[in-house]
């Protein structure tokens, strides 16, 4: 277990709940990520689906639009130029609104007529009828193209999006939680190998003092057994209460 | 006698119009360019035809405008001819026709300016056969109302402009009743010319004229259903020179819905059978198809009389309603929609 693999910390019990807590984090987080990419994955395909629709359907529609030009150019004549030079302004709009999906805001394009028909008699006298269905298959060739660029942001956005979040749900799985279980192993590892070293020093030192007590002993007795050593009357020190050193 | 005293001075051109009236396009033609696969081999067939070798220096890939614009320049180029070598009266009449194209580069320019666009960028775009000396200096005009005293009074249209729009209209008008303004004025005048000139100009053109001028006045009615355009405005865009002057133009403006129009159609025969044909359905004949058919059909009946005018103009009509078949073809083949291929009108 290299040091890379793992947070640079001291191991002590303190680290360890440390340690423990940003697990559980790391782990919520990863499943709230995951829902949060599937989520997105499944609008994503839903958009992708529309956008398939949408564009087979504009080659029909941008067909007929093109074709009833061509109709409309065979009873009128030429009609380009005068609807050219009467244009001022846009007459169908766009508007754009925000949609949440998971926390994402993606554009949606709205469209809505502005004004009035400025070329509601255009064509009096010649090929209204043709004119008219010309506007109305020009005007749904638009609506489409306007709904198919919304559709498109939209996907643009969301696969941005969706890259994001799976990279971070790739290193939360990866590489974050590994490293928070490799520092956790590590603490206890370290942990367990302190608490072994302590036990040991322990029984070494209580080793130490049984030999210590067992040579006092003896001396005792040797100097007892001589009569050199007498019971001591004095009184006890207050401060000296006779007891081992607390520590070991 | 009179064909001596018309071939005096007319004799050449209308030989010559004849001349050119065969170069158009005959059934059996159509048959081949409907056959097309490409544009190219339509452009190969047309080479067949009289149009020779017009299309011979356009790189291809071919454009369906491309071959628009061609088509119109040759008319042109034809129609400018025999305008040249003509003298009064038949100078005036050719100048008449040249009139209606007059009015819709009138209106484009007046839009134009009304929008501040440069009148350099529009005057290629107006149509050749309708331009005139002034045209170049409507861009003198900052003002509509400049426009109106500076430069429409010396057009060849000021008379069709004095009578009928004002200085203010210029303004607050719809530019398409303008037009049509215009052009029932124009209309109108052609008409009574037609009728001065008198002898078989005057028996054929007015046929065609008064037609038109029905077709006009039907037309604006069924388009103006469900438009912000009054009854009294419609009335007053009626040319009063057809067959349905007066009773059927009253009983127009008074009309509300298609079945009114057609109920009025129906006390006039021969616009009564053009009603009975049409349809909306997809396969019927639209009503429009209906009536540039007759008027094809009055347009080739003008050739079968001698010593009138009546052929120039019919000549042109017919050459342009040509233009826009080979250009509906030319569409169709290009758009891949053959379904609709057979629409075109056709001549011979």
């Amino acid at each position: 277990m290299s040091s890379k693999d793992r947070l640079p910390i001291f191991p002590s019990r303190g680290a360890q709940m440390l340690m423990k807590a940003r697990l559980k984090g790391a782990q919520k987080g990863h499943s709230l990520l995951k829902k949060k990419a599937d989520a997105l994955q499944m609008r994503f395909r839903m958009i992708l689906s529309k956008i398939i629709e949408t564009k087979t359907l504009m080659g029909d529609v941008m067909k007929e639009a093109a074709f009833s030009l061509a109709e409309a150019k065979f009873t009128t004549g030429d009609f380009n130029q005068v609807v050219l030079q009467n244009v001022t302004k846009a007459q169908l709009k766009i508007r754009t609104k925000k949609d949440n999906v998971a926390g994402v805001t993606l554009p949606v394009f709205e469209w809505y007529q502005d004004g009035t028909d400025n070329y509601e008699l255009a064509g009096l006298a010649r090929g209204g009828q043709q004119l008219a269905k010309l506007k109305k298959n020009y005007q749904s060739a638009i609506k489409l193209l306007v709904e198919l660029a919304s559709l498109q942001t939209s996907f643009v956005t969301l696969d941005e999006v969706i890259k994001i979040t799976n990279r971070r749900v790739n290193a939360i799985e990866h590489v974050i939680i590994p490293k928070i279980e490799n520092t956790l192993a590590y603490i206890i590892s370290e942990l367990d190998e302190i608490e072994r070293e302590e036990f040991y020093r322990l029984k070494k030192i209580q080793d130490k003092k049984k030999i210590n007590k067992a040579k006092v002993e003896k001396a005792k007795a040797e100097l007892k057994a001589a009569g050199l050593l007498k019971e001591s009357n004095q009184p006890a020190n207050i401060l000296d209460e006779g007891d081992e050193d607390i520590l070991f | 006698m009179k064909g001596c005293i018309f071939n005096i001075d007319n004799g050449y051109l209308e030989g010559l119009c004849r001349g050119f009236k065969c170069g158009v396009l005959k059934h059996t033609d159509y048959l081949n360019l409907v056959q097309c696969e490409t544009l190219e081999d339509l452009k190969l067939h047309l080479q067949s035809t009289d149009y020779g070798t017009f299309l011979a220096n356009e790189p291809s890939p071919l454009a369906v405008s491309t071959i628009d614009n061609k088509l119109r320049e040759k008319l042109v180029i034809e129609f400018q001819h025999m305008r040249n070598q003509a003298v009064e009266p038949l100078s005036t009449f050719l100048d008449f026709i040249t009139y209606s194209y007059m009015i819709d580069n009138i209106i484009l320019l007046i839009t134009g300016t009304l929008h501040q666009r440069p009148i350099g960028e529009l005057i290629p775009k107006c149509h050749p056969l309708g331009s005139f000396e002034q045209m170049e200096a409507i861009h003198v005009a900052a003002t509509p109302a400049e426009l109106y005293n500076a430069v429409l009074v010396d057009t060849p249209l000021a008379p069709f402009f004095v009578d009928c729009i004002s200085e203010q209209d210029l303004d607050e008008m719809n530019i398409e009743i303008i037009r049509n303004t215009l052009y029932k004025a124009y209309l109108e005048a052609f008409y009574a010319f037609c009728k001065e000139i008198g002898g078989t100009t005057a028996e054929t053109m007015c046929e065609i004229l008064a037609f038109e001028a029905d077709r006009r006045a039907i037309i604006i009615t069924i388009n103006s259903f469900g438009t912000e355009l009054s009854k009294d405005d419609r009335a007053k865009l009626y040319p009063r020179c057809g067959k349905l002057h007066p009773d059927g133009l009253a009983a127009l403006a008074r009309a509300e819905d298609y079945d009114q129009v057609k109920g009025v159609a129906e006390y006039y025969a021969e616009y009564q059978k053009l009603f009975e044909g049409s349809g909306n359905n997809p396969g019927d004949k639209t009503l429009e198809d209906k009536f540039f058919e007759h008027e094809v059909r009055l347009n080739v009946n003008a050739f079968l009389q001698q010593f009138h005018f009546g052929v120039f103009y019919s000549y042109l009509k017919l050459k342009e309603q040509e233009c826009r078949n080979i250009v509906w073809i030319a569409e169709c083949v290009a758009q891949k929609h053959r379904t609709k291929i057979d629409n075109y009108i056709n001549i011979f």
